[in-house]
């Protein structure tokens, strides 16, 4: 686009500038380069002014690279006259130079160079150890009073985390089960054919299901899904400042808005895990039936035959520990949160991520506490 | 319910995050009956001076005396009963998201009184009238606007009739006959209850019309600038930047 603006700039005298402002400044033509006409400044000018006879129209295009020459201008310590300027931009430039352009102290300090940046990294891991630990110790707290009967939440609330936590997550636990189910078959097919052994597949997916992918999937669905949510309600509490008018009021929120979530969320994992086992042998009883040709009721004898309660009770076990994980995660980063809608994202995004860790996290323990122990 | 004498008093006090100060070197009082404003210009620290007074930011250096006590210094379970007596208006209201009005008032009635479910409804439907929003009792906070969301919360704040209210920024984003009406119910609330009221204000006329003591805190000095009562700190106060900030700028 041709600009409908001229700027000259010409020196009248050795001492001073004389910029001649032409046609019409408006958005959204393009705006006029303030570096070029204060390229021309040397060190002999004094002076700056304006001629603005043939200037039609102006707007902000305008004012924004007059503000830029005016500072720059007194920065160097030459005087601007502004006489010939329109009363109106005048106003404008004496109201945005009213208020000195500010060096405002943030409270964060950059660090600079690797070893300042690993310390701060590093101090800013011992500091957050700190408050998780922190956190861990009053939900621990919380649940001691819970124990004692001096919690204090309402009960509405655990009925609503359950509705939300249990019933609600029935369909996408249910595909993820059946899938995982079918694609352990799937690959324990494969090796075992070599063998004659398909029916072993029953085998395998039971205690696999049963003992470990029941929970480890039902537990980074419920991250995904419920844990997120808890980030979020209490993210957005706090944005709110809901969670200081708690405190405020003498409630504490761990027992309000925690206890409620934990309560619920660890009454409904065993369940949630003990359908996904069931639904995981059906995915690999549907392939095993029907492509690996084994008969139904062989396949369910097998089943039977490789399963014990300990092996549902280790997964049960399981989940109910992931289930206090995924809660502990999405209260604690809720209540971490800033008091913006950026932060509430944030909180939401560290929830999952810290929830799926540490459920890999316990998984890892759990399963080598087992095997010690020989369950 | 109402007492004599000095409320709070503030010692060498500097408040801040991390190892950035906001403010330091505040001393003052604030007596019982007081309707305390708290100025100055944005970022300087009026807020969180407030969040230091009502207990929810613990000062960096210097002490708060309730009552002749120190508040950060006492134990929690007492600093917890002495905040039963507070009543706080935060700025955008802060009402609990999942709970009706009637709830919100609720709760901490139920938490600190021995009614019946039937006379704390009444309590609510009484603070709730006081405000304005009667027959508003089943709405949640999402269905209401933001200035009637405000006066629910003040609502919450008054019905445990409270010693001291703390009010941040009362009147932002209210109607100018809605403030009016808020500016008269907190004379009558400290003259009927005999509240002492602590607010954080732009208003000029809240400061003016119903404040008896006010503190200007400057934002580049970090520290107090002047305290006394509003017209004085307008009229007669030796530092200009104060008299002009309180007449929006017209130099007096």
């Amino acid at each position: 686009m041709q600009p409908a603006f001229e700027v000259l700039v010409s020196r009248p005298s050795n001492e001073s500038l004389c910029i001649r402002l032409a046609g019409t400044f408006e958005s959204p033509g393009p705006a006029p380069d303030a570096a070029a006409a204060l390229a021309a400044i040397d060190d002999e000018i004094r002076s700056i002014h304006f001629e603005t006879n043939a200037l039609r129209s102006w707007d902000s295009t305008l004012m924004a690279f007059l503000l830029k020459l005016v500072r720059s201008a007194e920065a160097l310590g030459i005087a601007v006259e502004l006489d010939a300027l329109p009363s109106g931009a005048r106003r404008l430039l004496a109201l945005a130079t009213a208020v000195p352009e500010a060096d405002p102290a943030r409270p964060e300090v950059a660090a600079h160079g690797k070893l300042a940046r690993a310390g701060v990294r590093a101090a800013g891991a011992w500091v957050e150890t700190q408050k998780v630990t922190t956190f861990v110790g009053e939900v621990a707290l919380s649940v001691i009073k819970l124990v004692r009967g001096r919690a204090r939440f309402r009960g509405g609330d655990v009925w609503r985390v359950i509705q939300e936590a249990g019933p609600s997550a029935l369909p996408i636990v249910s595909l993820i089960s059946f899938l995982v189910g079918l694609i352990l078959a799937f690959v324990a097919a494969v090796q075992l054919q070599y063998f004659g052994a398909q029916i072993y597949v029953a085998d395998l997916v039971a205690l696999g299901m049963a003992r470990e992918m029941g929970a480890m999937m039902t537990g980074i669905i419920m991250a995904g899904r419920t844990g997120a949510a808890f980030a979020a309600q209490l993210g957005a509490m706090t944005a709110n400042e809901e969670i200081d008018a708690l405190s405020t009021f003498g409630i504490p929120p761990i027992d309000f808005l925690v206890l409620p979530r934990m309560i619920a969320l660890v009454a409904m994992m065993p369940l949630l895990v003990l359908y996904s086992d069931l639904v995981g042998i059906l995915g690999g009883l549907v392939v095993g039936v029907t492509i690996l040709d084994l008969n139904f009721a062989e396949y369910v004898n097998e089943t039977r035959a490789a399963l014990d309660l300990a092996d549902f009770g280790t997964g049960l076990f399981k989940g109910a520990v992931y289930g206090v994980a995924i809660a502990v995660a999405g209260c604690l980063r809720g209540m971490q949160s800033g008091r913006s809608s950026a932060a509430v994202g944030e909180a939401t995004t560290s929830a999952v991520v810290t929830a799926i860790v540490w459920i890999v996290l316990t998984s890892a323990a759990l399963t080598l506490v087992y095997n010690v122990l020989g369950i | 319910m109402s007492s004599t004498g000095t409320q709070i008093e503030v010692r060498g006090l500097e408040i801040g995050y991390g190892d950035f100060s906001v403010q330091h070197g505040l001393d003052f009082s604030i007596e019982s009956g007081d309707i305390f404003v708290i100025i100055g210009g944005s970022g300087c620290g009026k807020s969180t001076l407030l969040r230091a007074l009502f207990g929810l930011t613990r000062p960096k250096r210097g002490s708060i005396l309730y009552r002749g006590e120190d508040f950060w210094e006492a134990p929690t379970a007492q600093r917890q009963r002495w905040m039963q007596r507070f009543g706080v208006l935060f700025q955008a209201g802060a009402l609990w998201s999942s709970m009706t009005l009637a709830e919100n008032i609720a709760l901490p009635l139920g938490e600190y009184t021995d009614l019946s479910k039937a006379e704390i409804r009444d309590r609510a439907s009484w603070v709730l009238s006081l405000v304005g929003l009667a027959g508003f009792e089943d709405f949640r906070p999402a269905e209401i606007s933001g200035g009637m969301r405000k006066r629910a919360g003040l609502a919450r704040a008054v019905a445990l009739d409270p010693e001291i209210l703390f009010f941040d920024e009362p009147s932002a984003g209210l109607d100018p006959l809605s403030s009016k009406r808020l500016d008269e119910l907190i004379l009558l609330l400290q003259e009927t209850l005999g509240s002492t009221i602590v607010m954080v204000t732009h208003e000029l006329a809240s400061i003016f019309g119903i404040g008896t003591k006010a503190l200007f805190l400057d934002a580049e000095s970090h520290t107090q600038l002047a305290l006394g009562s509003p017209a004085w700190l307008r009229d007669e106060c030796p530092d200009p930047k104060v008299r002009t900030f309180l007449r929006r700028g017209e130099n007096g």
